[in-house]
């Protein structure tokens, strides 16, 4: 048996030799693969190859519905179609796949009148994972006004697993919101940056538009910076920040979960 | 928060607890999220849902309030479309502890996967693909299933594929291979007629001559699906497993006749693809329902032995 297993390892399996095929139409049908009493396999084991293909096609246009509506429905198959074989999923779990999609968006070529495409994107799949992420409950309004004023600014925040800030130089926050609903879409004349907040207190995910030095401000909290060090940062990004607003925005939102200060260990 | 922690003695604090509902002589469906409020607002009812394990596998969120809300009233059966059991490489470990978390928070009345294999390497390729029946590709299925029985510590049923392609280096038949499945691992097996009559017709034998070869004592669940049809390079028909619309005339007849002979098995109607309205999809359940009943009462008028 030991002797055999040199041997062995330099026959590709079964599976290696049937995959080689599935994301590349240039290779011919696999020798072993046949149909029954001789008939040939090529249409046979297209099946296959299609199945693969489509059905991944079809997890990114869940996943990404936005963009799709926005493309419209060839060219994003034919966008998807390109991603599919050049990064197949590593994941059985399919809303995973597509993690490196927005990426992709951003360098195809063909998608480069529409530069706001991308960011779109990665709002999509922020919706996606705050969907999937864990139930946890949001920070209470009076756990906050329980804290010292004198200590506020050594609060640390524990960000609730389903948060997530998406910075764009374009207004991908009025272009996602209108693309996710049915119903006519009425022209957009607006070159704004908008920051995305994504968040699922409970079990709606919400997507807001963030004010002004908002995403800096929260942005260095979800890192772990303290109140002081993150409305420190938001003034010298935004000198108009409205830090209230913005604390009362991030309570209502669900941004994080817990508190503790920050000279805690 | 309990003092009490000693294995078997108490459950794990956040683990909801369910009903042991009984699966027995019942139709089911496939649970989409898109009927959750058609299906709750007609309870009470009978009948199981069937889910796609890899579905629940996020966190949390709305995926698992809703399967929550379904097993409180129904028993529900636990359906993996990826472990790759039929590929040569290792299983997942990750992916198979996953697996065993959903079985032991939602207590399914059925747990089920396929002869078949999706991941590569590192390549997962959606998709349920075929695999050649030797000696070695036996001893890896069942390696596979062993180690799965072990981790969700229960039997698992194993579904019969549908396939398009066969392969030359093929030394067992179909049926031969999955009976020694469930002779060395003592596993169960789910029974897909539509899966039998899609197969029969791509490879041109009786799907009434696989049911007889078929180990049908082992069956604890059958599947019944759409097919799609598309035609194979000498221009004859090759059936799809598309999921995708109802039951098919010649399937339902072959379903009358595998419960005729093994008595009522719980029967899922699987619909995947272009999922119709709730009613369209209870009504097909409720023909499956029909058959189970007429076979349920003759076996009691029988004096409570089926086949």
């Amino acid at each position: 048996m030991l002797l055999d297993y040199p041997t062995e390892k330099l026959q590709p399996s079964f599976a290696a030799v049937f995959a080689q095929g599935l994301t590349d139409p240039a290779r011919a049908t696999p020798v072993d693969v046949v149909g029954p009493r001789g008939k040939a396999a090529i249409k046979r084991y297209n099946v296959y190859r299609n199945n693969v293909t489509v059905s991944l096609i079809n997890a990114l246009a869940a996943t990404y519905p936005a963009v799709q509506r926005i493309t419209g429905v060839e060219f994003f198959r034919a966008m998807a179609r390109f991603h599919v074989r050049a990064t197949p999923p590593t994941s059985p779990l399919l809303f995973e796949y597509g993690r490196d999609f927005p990426a992709f968006i951003e360098g195809y070529e063909p998608a480069q009148d529409m530069p706001w495409l991308a960011d779109t994107a990665r709002i999509e799949r922020a919706w996606l994972d705050a969907y999937h992420a864990a139930d946890v409950p949001p920070l209470s309004p009076n756990v906050l006004a329980a804290v010292p004023s004198d200590r506020l600014a050594d609060l640390v925040f524990t960000a609730h697993p389903a948060a997530c800030i998406v910075r764009s130089a374009y207004p991908a926050v009025a272009i996602f919101a209108m693309n996710r609903v049915e119903g006519p879409i009425t022209p957009l004349r607006s070159s704004t940056a908008e920051d995305a907040l994504i968040t699922r207190p409970d079990m709606e995910v919400a997507v807001r538009l963030l004010p002004p030095g908002g995403a800096a401000f929260l942005k260095s909290l979800i890192d772990g910076g303290t109140l002081g060090a993150a409305a420190a940062t938001a003034f010298t990004e935004t000198p108009s920040f409205d830090l209230p607003a913005s604390i009362a925005g991030m309570i209502e939102a669900g941004v994080f979960t817990t508190i503790h200060l920050g000279d805690w260990p | 928060m309990n003092a009490i922690s000693r294995r078997g003695d108490v459950r794990p604090d956040r683990r909801l607890r369910f009903p042991a509902l009984p699966v027995a002589d019942s139709a089911g469906t496939s649970f989409k999220h898109e009927h959750l409020n058609a299906i709750l607002a007609e309870s009470p009812q009978t009948g199981f849902f069937e889910v796609h394990a890899e579905n629940y596998m996020g966190a949390g969120g709305p995926p698992h309030q809703a399967l929550e809300r379904i097993r409180r009233e129904h028993p529900v059966s636990l359906h993996g479309v990826c472990m790759s059991i039929g590929g040569p490489q290792p299983l997942d470990r990750a992916h198979l502890a996953r697996f065993r978390a959903l079985v032991e928070r939602y207590e399914p009345a059925l747990v089920s996967e396929h002869l078949a294999w999706s991941t590569h390497e590192t390549t997962y390729f959606n998709d349920l693909l075929p695999l050649p029946y030797t000696q070695a590709t036996l001893a890896q299925v069942c390696e596979h299933i062993d180690e799965v029985q072990d981790a969700i510590g229960r039997r698992i049923l194993i579904e019969n594929p549908s396939t398009y392609v066969a392969f030359a280096s093929s030394t067992m038949s179909e049926t031969d291979f999955i009976r020694a499945i469930t002779c060395r691992t003592g596993c169960g097996l789910l029974l897909d007629v539509n899966n039998v009559f899609v197969s029969a017709t791509n490879h041109g034998y009786a799907a009434l001559d696989y049911l007889s070869d078929f180990p049908l004592a082992e069956v604890g669940e059958i599947h019944l699906a759409g097919h799609a049809e598309q035609s194979d390079d000498e221009g004859e028909r090759l059936l799809i497993d598309s999921h995708d619309g109802p039951v098919a005339d010649a399937v339902w007849k072959l379903y009358e006749i595998v419960i005729s002979r093994c008595g009522p098995i719980p029967t899922l109607i699987e619909w995947d693809s272009k999922i119709p309205a709730w009613p369209i999809l209870r009504a097909e359940a409720a023909a499956a329902q029909a058959i189970l009943d007429r076979f349920t009462s003759a076996r009691a008028v029988g004096g409570g032995h089926a086949a």
